[in-house]
């Protein structure tokens, strides 16, 4: 009970849009760097047996010549991996780039990966991922509505549990753009599942909170509802360090470190993207809460330094 | 006691998981069940080609769902000729197939032989009289076009029949002792439509490319009043005789063909067995070195954390920390179990759906001891406390697993319909891992505690219980 976290609850709305703006602002600028999986196109990464890739302005220029491509990239790794990512060249199988590259640069190549993805598969790849990620949060809704029936103002559980989710969802779409310019990294397939996975977990999280609210409800009934929310919040705390904090992060740092590089950013991603789901149900989910209990947008305006977190 | 009988219960269970995953496990054959145990590896671990094909038909055109069935089984039959195991031929939505090849040698061949290759031919009968045709029809041949690189292998017969007569001879031909000489494939053929003569009889016309137009101009002159057959698959379908030189690349088939049997016909010489046309919308290939170095890695990986997990949960819950530790390891077998069981095929995300689940199941158990430890602080006995700490963090454990049960579905539901494999296996790995997460929660850490707190008494439980 001395812990008093609500009391505090616009630094930490402050914290999280200290995060998210600047995210959003590279986001605007940059866009979010989609990789094939949506966009559509070619990408090939093949080894060189003598370990020296040729310069990649050779490889543009073949790609360019021989197959006709258009918006070749190059870029090679140093473990000596030629990665080239392309418009969709239609009906060229990987097989017969290979050997063209073998015989203009005369080394052997040994293929790691191909994807070769049409423009009507790209499309409705992204659109349906958006279609999944709005489904999953109205079912959510409805499940909390009815998980929660017996609360006074039980949409406002979802609702909340849904507003925290979009806070984590936007940090993950921030760390996709930082990493996007700083590591190279792709927002594909991959990094849509970790999203998924972390709105479920996100979810689980707020709702074992919100649980604790509602049990709290019914014993301590002269509780102002701020003291009740702060009250639960401090239960679950311990619970909430040790299961995200200590288990769940342990085994996706291990992975982030030991994993290899296909898990790395899988890793990475799920690592923030948890860490975040259990932030925000304490001082996102649950705050909102009280927000919304004691109506306090109606005095935002009248606090002016506060202006910001409207 | 009721708990003796829950022991028993979870002994049979481990017993049954332990044989699961027993390594070379040879399966589950008796009494008509044949059922192999295996640790099934998707494309990103042993690397291999996943395929999406589209119905390749104008926009608008509506494809029946017998059609989509018949190209499934058309491309099945192809893929078991490439000899792959565990290869998956599966729908994706109305208009796409998506196959998976794990373990393929030679992406590229794989590939041209499923989808694209009509196994269309034009053969040289010319040794064969006209009364002898008929024997001829519905029957499978070996040829000297090398399809696909399988040789003259013989494909599974196609689902059509034949379109022509019918074998009422018990003279035994052995066609597959020949080697018959192929003249052009489908690929030559441009187009082709069904026409109505001037007495009513339908007819097959075709249009051939250039390089069709010279190959049939040579035979036709050199063959004319032999017959020629259409070799489906390896099945010849038809064996018409030719009338005439044809040396403008445009001829047609006649035959007494009924409106159904000419459309066939067309069909099939348009796409080959295909009961509609398919082209690939998404070609991926993975090499088998970045899937081994992957799975070693991220087995590796999970071993630490499991290490560090067990360790911590030790270290801070104590006698319950042990307890739960025995849990999730029982948790691992019956889940690594039911994966090898189904089979669930398992990839790199799917490792870590199965890791995050364990988190899930090592949460759950957090849930029910941080609400004893509460109970014990509030002056309740050991047993009134379990029993209370298990009560209240109930509620909480059934929402949460319920809402990414929710999300798992969601996430099936889009993974099937987008042909994405691999988000499929991730929901898939993560739904039957909370699953068993909750049932080893509410079964085996409760049934174990209570019984170790029966036996070893614990006097000092506070000490025990790490408050």
């Amino acid at each position: 009970m001395k812990i008093n976290i609500i009391g505090k609850r616009y630094i930490f709305f402050i914290f999280s849009l200290i995060i998210i703006v600047p995210g959003l602002i590279l986001l605007a600028i940059n866009g979010l760097p989609l990789s094939i999986d949506f966009t559509s196109g070619s990408y090939l990464e093949v080894k060189f047996e003598s370990g020296n890739p040729p310069p990649p302005a050779e490889v543009i220029r073949l790609y360019q010549d021989t197959f006709n491509a258009k918006d070749v990239q190059v870029k090679t790794t140093e473990d000596g991996s030629l990665i080239v990512r392309s418009a969709f060249l239609r009906g060229l199988s990987e097989g017969s780039i290979i050997t063209a590259l073998e015989q203009r640069f005369n080394d052997k190549i040994t293929l790691v990966r191909s994807d070769a993805i049409d423009p009507v598969i790209g499309k409705e790849v992204a659109y349906r991922a958006l279609a999944a990620v709005g489904i999953a949060a109205v079912m959510v809704i409805l499940y909390i509505f009815f998980a929660f029936r017996g609360l006074s103002h039980a949409f406002r559980y979802g609702i909340c549990a849904i507003i925290a989710m979009l806070h984590d969802v936007l940090i993950l779409v921030s760390l996709g753009v930082i990493g996007g310019i700083l590591f190279n990294w792709q927002v594909d397939a991959l990094f849509l599942t970790a999203v998924l996975t972390v709105i479920g977990f996100s979810v689980q999280d707020k709702i074992v909170v919100f649980d604790r609210i509602r049990e709290n409800s019914q014993v301590y009934r002269r509780l102002s509802f701020e003291t009740l929310v702060n009250h639960s919040i401090v239960q679950t705390l311990q619970r909430s360090i040790n299961t995200q904090l200590m288990t769940v992060e342990f085994m996706l740092l291990a992975l982030a470190l030991f994993g290899g590089i296909a898990l790395r950013e899988f890793a990475v991603i799920l690592l923030v993207g948890l860490l975040s789901g259990t932030y925000s149900s304490i001082f996102i989910a649950a705050s909102s809460l009280v927000v919304w209990e004691n109506h306090e947008w109606k005095t935002w305006f009248h606090r002016g330094s506060k202006e910001a977190v409207a | 006691m009721k708990q003796y009988r829950t022991l028993i219960l979870i002994f049979i269970i481990v017993v049954i998981s332990i044989f699961l995953v027993w390594p070379n496990n040879p399966g589950i054959h008796f009494a008509g069940i044949n059922h192999d145990i295996k640790t099934a590896l998707g494309l990103d671990l042993v690397g291999g080609v996943q395929v999406l094909l589209e119905a390749d038909v104008p926009e608008g055109t509506e494809i029946t769902a017998q059609d989509m069935t018949g190209a499934i089984n058309v491309v099945e039959n192809r893929v078991n000729a490439l000899g792959v195991s565990e290869a998956v031929v599966q729908k994706a939505g109305d208009r796409r197939i998506v196959v998976e090849l794990p373990g393929v040698e030679d992406p590229d061949k794989a590939v041209q032989t499923i989808g694209t290759t009509a196994l269309l031919e034009f053969v040289d009968f010319s040794s064969v009289s006209q009364t002898e045709v008929p024997q001829y029809v519905g029957q499978k041949i070996a040829t000297d076009y090398l399809a696909g690189g399988e040789g003259t292998s013989p494909l599974p017969t196609p689902t059509t029949s034949q379109v022509t007569g019918t074998i009422t001879s018990t003279t035994v031909i052995s066609p597959e002792l020949k080697t018959w000489n192929t003249i052009m494939i489908g690929d030559d053929i441009e187009n082709v439509a069904v026409q109505v003569g001037n007495v009513g009889e339908y007819m097959v016309a075709f249009q051939l490319t250039p390089e069709g137009t010279k190959k049939f101009a040579d035979f036709t002159s050199a063959n004319v009043g032999k017959p020629l057959a259409i070799v489906l698959d390896k099945t010849v379908i038809s064996a018409p005789v030719i009338n005439e030189a044809i040396t403008q690349g445009q001829g047609v088939i006649t035959g007494n063909f009924t409106s159904d049997e000419a459309n066939r016909l067309a069909i099939q010489l348009r796409s080959g067995s295909l009961p509609v046309p398919l082209r690939e919308v998404l070609t991926r290939k993975i090499g088998p070195t970045l899937g081994q170095d992957s799975l070693q890695k991220s087995l590796v990986a999970g071993l630490i954390g499991a290490t560090l997990v067990i360790m911590f949960m030790l270290l801070y819950y104590r006698l319950p920390g042990a307890v739960a530790d025995i849990a999730v390891i029982i948790y691992a077998l019956i889940t690594f179990g039911l994966y090898r069981f189904i089979p669930v095929t398992l990839t790199l995300p799917g490792i870590a759906g199965f890791l995050l689940s364990t988190g899930s199941a090592l949460d759950a158990n957090i849930l029910m001891f941080e609400r004893t430890r509460e109970e014990l602080r509030n002056g309740r006995s050991l047993r009134q406390a379990i029993d209370q700490g298990w009560q209240r963090a109930w509620p909480s454990i059934r929402d949460s697993n319920v809402a990414t049960l929710i999300t798992c579905a969601i996430l099936w539901f889009f993974g099937s319909i987008s042909g994405t494999t691999i988000i499929k296996g991730f929901s898939l790995t993560l739904a039957i891992g909370v699953t068993v997460s909750v049932f080893t929660a509410i079964v085996i850490t409760r049934t174990l505690l209570s019984l170790v707190v029966t036996y070893l008494k614990p006097t000092d439980y506070r000490k025990w219980f790490g408050i």
